[in-house]
């Protein structure tokens, strides 16, 4: 069944813009990104829109739906109220490009801040050996598609733009965490502590875990549960609990 | 850049920029936001319900009185560790501290349990949004100019929540031992059962699954090794921590409501009310 939905779409540059309101037809099964596509094809063919797989894998398209961080293309329309208007505005907390496309160039800066996996040594390609128990936790965290609804939530640099430069977002906090719980990265040995470098560079304490990177993910991961607050439990073992630092330190003589 | 477009109103660091989703870099839209749900019904009943608990836990803990009726004693005075608290048969009241301690022995003792929900990430979610509005809700501004976080004092505090978790603990063994004693009469006889019974049972049953779904612990049992694979029993325990740990929300809000309705059952028929219901 089809239907006329009021759309109410965000138009415009970095110089300015505002909402503009389009009737666009809606046919059973369509989610948001269709109707996007439609507007370009009828009445806003210069409607600029970031997208590619339309399947939830490739992260492109997303944007602010009613107000909530959302990918367009698994935002179904039988969700939303047909007698309310569809708001749909570019993501607020990245510079806007223009209409619905962001510039998310904070976050591949922020990506080439955290130090890749450092090979273990004694172990060439083709030689590593990992039993399926060591990786579940990270393999959790490889589901992510970087879509940045996650960064794009996050209050520490959504409302503080200030804090972009010392905060790394939970979608980098949680690469960390994967690094730091991978069986053979080999970073402590090569002199990187990630646990420090967490808190000290990369702005784990700006987390004030209120888990809306959590609510937001499009592939579920438990990004609060499982990485932030497991990764500032390995920080306070570095900073700010002395039994772990005296037994680490009677360890390292005995 | 990857995109060859730097951010246009770039600000260093710390130092506050025009408001957030308002900053000239961002899409203008005047709303501060857009969501037209009712999101503030959440954080409004978090703060409620937690608001109800501290005016109660407050009118209890100052009063001193009416948290002993034997065999049951109140969870917010176990351990009781004062001189002025009343005697308890084979109960956990210890004369640590000397007749020169006048206030509610409770207040000895609730600075533990406060502490280890205080620091607990689960209420820190819920009262830095439903208290703080840091934020209100997701992609709801936050009214604050300026935020650090856990970075700094006092904050930075939450970080010692594992040892609140290690003084709960102990908390959470003697009230176990408290409710074993609820299966005793007024006189002191094993083999006894009352209502009450029941009502401690359920208690520390969500206490401890409450103390042991914490985060904290998830990480002591297990979550801190890189390599299950080496610590099979320590892997299984995390396995174990980690299923309850999935519903730490819903085990804070029940032992929370749990510990209250101990405490006011035991009021009721310490004040004389009514009499506890024996089952044996």
């Amino acid at each position: 069944m089809s239907y006329e939905a009021h759309f109410k779409v965000w138009r415009g540059d970095a110089d300015g813009g505002s909402l503009v309101d389009y009737t666009v037809t809606v046919n059973e099964g369509e989610v948001v990104l269709d109707i996007i596509h439609r507007l370009q094809a009828t009445e806003a063919a210069d409607l600029a829109v970031r997208w590619n797989c339309k399947a939830g894998k490739c992260g492109s398209c997303s944007a602010e739906i009613n107000g909530r961080p959302r990918l367009m293309c698994m935002t179904r329309m039988s969700l939303l109220d047909p007698d309310e208007p569809v708001v749909v505005t570019p993501m607020r907390a990245f510079p806007v490009v223009r209409d619905l496309v962001t510039d998310v160039s904070f976050n591949y800066a922020k990506a080439r801040e955290v130090p890749s996996f450092v090979p273990p040594d004694g172990l060439g390609p083709g030689e590593y050996r990992m039993q399926q128990e060591d990786v579940e936790r990270s393999q959790e965290f490889r589901k992510c598609i970087e879509c940045f609804l996650c960064q794009n939530t996050c209050h520490v640099v959504r409302d503080h733009e200030e804090n972009k430069p010392v905060f790394a977002g939970p979608r980098f906090l949680m690469r960390v965490a994967e690094l730091d719980m991978h069986p053979l990265d080999g970073a402590a040995e090569a002199g990187l502590d990630r646990k420090r470098s967490a808190q000290e560079e990369h702005g784990l304490g700006y987390c004030n875990i209120t888990k809306c990177c959590t609510e937001v993910c499009p592939e579920h991961i438990k990004i609060t549960d499982n990485a932030l607050i497991p990764l500032k439990e390995r920080a306070v073992d570095r900073k700010y609990d002395p039994l772990v630092w005296l037994g680490s330190k009677i360890r390292r003589r005995v | 850049m990857a995109t060859g477009t730097d951010p246009r109103s770039a600000t260093s660091a710390g130092v506050p920029a025009q408001g957030g989703v308002h900053h000239p870099s961002r899409a203008t839209i005047p709303a501060r936001h857009l969501r037209a749900d009712r999101w503030w019904l959440q954080p409004a009943a978090t703060a409620a319900g937690l608001f109800a608990f501290v005016v109660y836990s407050t009118w209890r803990a100052f009063a001193g009185d009416d948290y002993y009726a034997a065999p049951y004693v109140s969870p917010f005075y176990s351990p009781c560790i004062a001189e002025n608290c009343v005697p308890m048969k084979s109960g956990a009241d210890w004369e640590v501290f000397g007749s020169w301690w006048s206030l509610s022995p409770a207040l000895l003792i609730l600075i533990f349990p406060l502490g280890f929900r205080l620091t607990c990430y689960y209420y820190r979610k819920a009262y830095y949004r439903g208290f703080w509005a840091s934020p209100p809700a997701c992609a709801v501004a936050e009214p604050h100019r300026t935020y650090t976080g856990e970075t700094r004092f006092p904050l930075v505090l939450q970080n010692i929540h594992r040892y609140f978790f290690y003084f709960a603990v102990i908390v959470a063994g003697i009230l176990t031992y408290d409710a074993a004693l609820g299966f005793r009469n007024a006189r002191g006889e094993w083999g006894h059962m009352g209502l009450g019974t029941l009502v401690l049972l359920a208690n520390i049953a969500l206490i401890w699954a409450y103390t042991l779904s914490c985060h904290s612990c998830r990480h002591i049992v297990g979550g801190r090794i890189r390599t299950f694979s080496k610590h099979p029993v320590r892997y299984r325990m995390w396995g174990w921590v980690s299923a309850l740990n999935a519903r730490h929300m819903q085990l804070a809000w029940a032992s929370l409501v749990s510990v209250a309705v101990a405490d006011f059952y035991v009021y009721l028929v310490a004040s004389g009310v009514f009499d506890d219901p024996r089952l044996f």
